[in-house]
């Protein structure tokens, strides 16, 4: 194989993250087989299959448009919400498989917490956020030590305890990112998906979520898309790299995993010549 | 957490849960009344239109069109003096209004500076006055148009002038929807090339919007002639035997005459009512599908 | 040299025209403020004359109203009129609220684009319906064969239940569109935050949609409200020209619009009692749905700012 060339203007940035060394905790949670995602007509992306494990944090990385997002949809059935989206194939999580008939999309998002790239708290108040999911999940407990351990997971206990009754949209950007995964995590979900969650925040509040996502590994199974490749370097633990297929002479573009596995490997010795190319800033 | 505690946990919770009874059942039900409410609305619209048709329908005749109102005879009573009335009032309160509308409209959407207190006041004024309730411009259209200063009597341009103040705050809407259509980019190019800012309008915004506006003119008209309360204070006529021979003369309205004939005791006249309900509501969906023909055919999408 | 010459600002007949334009198209919308002014001081003129012969006291808190009465015997408390325009209101709005609210979040929630194609014209039909139509089914079909015959209620030929439901069902309209405005201006990012964290689509529209869009939707109302109260017609068909201070809704009612198109008819003397009672009403009327709109008006601009 030929050594990676360029490699040497990015080097790898420091890991703040270690994977979780023992066997049982690395079992699998999402076993994937053979997703493929069609938009109306359009393959939106092909024959996914991978394994995502127990308290890794595992990242999704790649070009715009490749399906990152469409991918990380299904592993909690939002696609379910695109009238035209059709998902083929077979999610096995927890030993069940989340597209077979009888299951309900909805009671699949009670167990698995999702983060949006873009803040969206409800113009609530800060302690109704919170409460909102275990409400309507008909959580049974003490709903203001439920809010308490919320937020306190989410790091934002102590900035908010006294005024968990203002209204939401009073907070800063990063502050309202740390809300949503408060509030996701008070539903006690073994597992958090995050749509380029700090996409929209300035640098400072990035850092203190990736600091968030390292604290969080040790206790839920957390899948990241992410356009900053230093940010998937930094945290996670495994990266799966989607790329762009070209067909039709250009007109239709379907997205594919070209690699996955241990982070580290991927940005200083992967397999595929495409990865490399990516990663070492040669396109994308 | 190892992976047997997270199992653990997992197991605490059912891994999917099945969807509780009490949710499910609530969706339902609320499903069910938002059906009901629409199911509703769909049944009060068809009674309404059916009860009119059973009474009116078998009144309808060329005579029934072409005869004058009587009092006491109901088989000779017609609407044509109501028809003449109406068509005349839709054409006077499209003189004034057209006008009117369209040059407001462009003054706030164009000229007016939005930092000026008198501009903002102009604004909400009009929104003031799309809800005042007709029966208001009545009063209005009585004290100072019949009589007052402008001293009309209780002639058709009274009428006329009285219903163009009652449409024109929606008139005003309209346009101004309308012309706010047109893309800032489309002004400033015509302005690049040298143009004034009133040729900018004549030649550019006004024909990209005459479309929306026409549309919206042609609603405003079919509201005007179906209101009845501002005629009715006013003073229009009551079964005139006559029809309007020009502005200065008494006239009656289709509302009118409806209302008229509801008030009196005899069935028969209170069935020609539905007839001339019939009447009146051909004629605006006339004017409702030549606005919407129009609003599809024309209308500029940017 | 010749370039600058071309290009210095000189009073032109171009500009003077430009000029003109913009003080006539001024003047139009001046119109609109004269509308206002003209209609404020027809009222208000009238109003004080009225005042001056019956004491103000008397009208605000008055509860008879017998203008027709012979001039000894009159009474000029407003009161029954404007409990009637209320009374018949309140009917009208319990009706169309739950109706307006429930088709508005229907339409903006839940119905597929095709029912919705159906419906929306559907709905825009009966916003369109003159009001004339209405009042003359409140009285030969509502009253007749629904109230009467139908539920074999002992109604009189003119009532508020009539009145007041075809009244509602007027306004339905009104509150269904706003409402649905109000709703699908939500951001999706809302929805689908709910969604994420397991709600079920009836849960998202109620619990996080809905008082996302509480101010419009109570705009809506006041609106719908405000309709209700300005509304003549139907209310001189069906509910009757009798003033009336109580709460039975089998009996008639009359509302301060209905009053005055009853009352002025064209050959009312100017100057008499009679003729000053229609503007002092209209002026409590106009009053009412001012306050109204300007509440609407100030919650709309509320809401519009949290989502903008």
């Amino acid at each position: 194989m030929p050594a990676p060339a360029a490699r040497a203007t990015n080097p790898a940035p420091e890991r703040t993250s270690t994977p979780s060394a023992s066997p049982e905790a690395r079992d699998v949670i999402f076993g994937v087989e053979d997703i493929n995602v069609f938009y109306g007509e359009h393959k939106a992306i092909r024959n996914v299959t991978l394994d995502l494990r127990f308290n890794d944090i595992t990242a999704l990385i790649g070009p715009s448009g490749c399906g990152k997002s469409t991918f990380i949809r299904c592993l909690n059935r939002m696609n379910d919400l695109i009238p035209s989206a059709r998902v083929e194939g077979k999610i096995v999580y927890h030993g069940e498989d989340l597209y077979a008939s009888d299951i309900d999309p909805v009671q699949v998002r009670k167990r698995i917490g999702m983060v949006f790239q873009k803040p969206n708290p409800f113009p609530k108040s800060i302690y109704d956020n919170i409460a909102f999911g275990p409400r309507v999940m008909g959580m049974k407990g003490d709903m203001d030590e439920i809010v308490e351990n919320a937020l306190k997971r989410g790091a934002l206990w102590d900035e908010v305890k006294d005024r968990l009754k203002t209204n939401a949209f009073g907070m800063s950007g990063g502050q309202q990112q740390r809300l949503c995964i408060a509030r996701a995590l008070a539903t006690e979900p073994d597992v958090l998906l995050m749509d380029e969650p700090c996409s929209a925040l300035d640098p400072i509040s990035t850092g203190r979520i990736e600091d968030l996502m390292v604290e969080l590994k040790q206790d839920y199974s957390i899948v990241i898309v992410t356009h900053n490749m230093q940010q998937a370097a930094r945290v996670s633990d495994m990266t799966a790299f989607f790329t762009v297929e070209l067909h039709d002479e250009g007109r239709s573009r379907t997205g594919a995993v070209v690699e996955y596995g241990v982070t580290d490997k991927i940005f200083t010795n992967p397999d595929d010549k495409r990865t490399e190319d990516y990663v070492t800033g040669k396109f994308g | 957490m190892t992976g047997a505690q997270i199992a653990a946990r997992a197991a605490k919770h059912v891994v999917i849960p099945k969807a509780s009874g009490k949710d499910r059942a609530f969706a339902a039900f609320f499903q069910a009344l938002m059906y009901g409410a629409i199911g509703l609305s769909m049944l009060a619209l068809a009674t309404l239109l059916y009860d009119v048709a059973r009474d009116g329908a078998p009144r309808i005749s060329w005579d029934f069109l072409t005869s004058f109102p009587s009092r006491i005879i109901p088989a000779n009573s017609g609407i044509q003096s109501a028809i003449y009335g109406t068509l005349w009032l839709m054409v006077i309160c499209a003189v004034i209004v057209v006008p009117l509308g369209i040059a407001t409209a462009i003054y706030l959407e164009e000229y007016a500076d939005r930092t000026k207190w008198w501009n903002r006041l102009v604004e909400v004024n009009i929104q003031n006055l799309a809800a005042v309730p007709s029966v208001v411009y009545g009063i209005l259209g009585l004290a100072f148009i019949v009589r007052g200063p402008v001293s009309l009597g209780r002639t058709l341009l009274a009428g006329g002038i009285t219903l163009s103040l009652l449409v024109l705050p929606v008139v005003i809407i309209v346009a101004r929807e309308a012309i706010r259509a047109v893309p800032p980019s489309i002004r400033e190019g015509s302005l690049a090339l040298g143009a004034t800012q009133w040729q900018t309008i004549w030649k550019q915004v006004l024909p990209g919007s005459i479309a929306g506006i026409a549309t919206g003119v042609i609603l405003a008209l079919s509201r005007a002639i179906g209101e009845t309360a501002p005629l009715l204070v006013i003073g229009a006529a009551v079964n005139p035997r006559f029809n309007p021979d020009g502005l200065g003369s008494a006239f009656t309205a289709l509302p009118i005459q409806i209302f008229a004939w509801t008030q009196d005791p005899n069935r028969e006249f209170v069935e020609l009512a539905a007839a001339a309900i019939l009447v009146m509501m051909v004629v605006l969906l006339l004017m409702n599908s030549v606005a919407i023909f129009l609003r599809n055919r024309y209308e500029q999408k940017w | 040299m010749g370039h600058r010459t071309s290009m210095v600002r000189r009073p032109s007949g171009r500009s003077r025209f430009e000029g003109a334009v913009k003080g006539i198209l001024f003047g139009a919308a001046a119109v609109s403020v004269l509308t206002t002014i003209a209609i404020v001081f027809s009222l208000l003129n009238e109003t004080l004359s009225f005042f001056g012969d019956v004491p103000i006291g008397d009208f605000l808190f008055g509860t008879k109203w017998t203008p027709q009465f012979a001039a000894d015997q009159q009474s000029f408390g407003v009161l029954p009129l404007v409990w009637g325009t209320l009374y018949l209101t309140g009917i009208g709005l319990i009706v169309a609220i739950p109706v307006g609210i429930l088709s508005g979040m229907y339409l903006s929630e839940f119905a597929p684009r095709r029912v919705r194609k159906v419906i929306k014209p559907i709905l825009e039909v009966l916003a369109g319906v003159p009001t004339i139509v209405f009042g003359y089914f409140a009285l030969t079909f509502f009253t007749p064969e629904v109230l009467k015959n139908g539920l074999g209620l002992d109604v009189n030929q003119f009532n508020a239940l009539s009145a007041g439901i075809v009244l509602g069902i007027l306004v339905v309209p009104t509150i269904a569109t706003l409402v649905e405005d109000a709703m699908s201006s939500v951001p999706q990012s809302l929805r689908e935050g709910s969604a994420g964290l397991g709600a079920n689509r009836v849960q998202t529209a109620v619990r996080v949609v809905f008082p996302a869009a509480l101010s419009g939707v109570v705009a809506a109302l006041v609106l719908g409200a405000s309709r209700a109260i300005g509304e003549t017609v139907i209310i001189l068909i069906a509910g009757g020209q009798q003033a009336n201070l109580s709460l039975n809704p089998y009996e008639s009612y009359q509302s301060m619009a209905a009053f005055i198109a009853a009352t002025a008819r064209g050959d009312i003397p100017t100057g008499s009692i009679k003729y000053e009672t229609i503007f002092v009403v209209g002026m409590t009327l106009f009053v009412f749905t001012l306050i109204l709109n300007m509440v609407s008006i100030r919650l709309v601009r509320k809401y519009r700012q949290v989502y903008e």
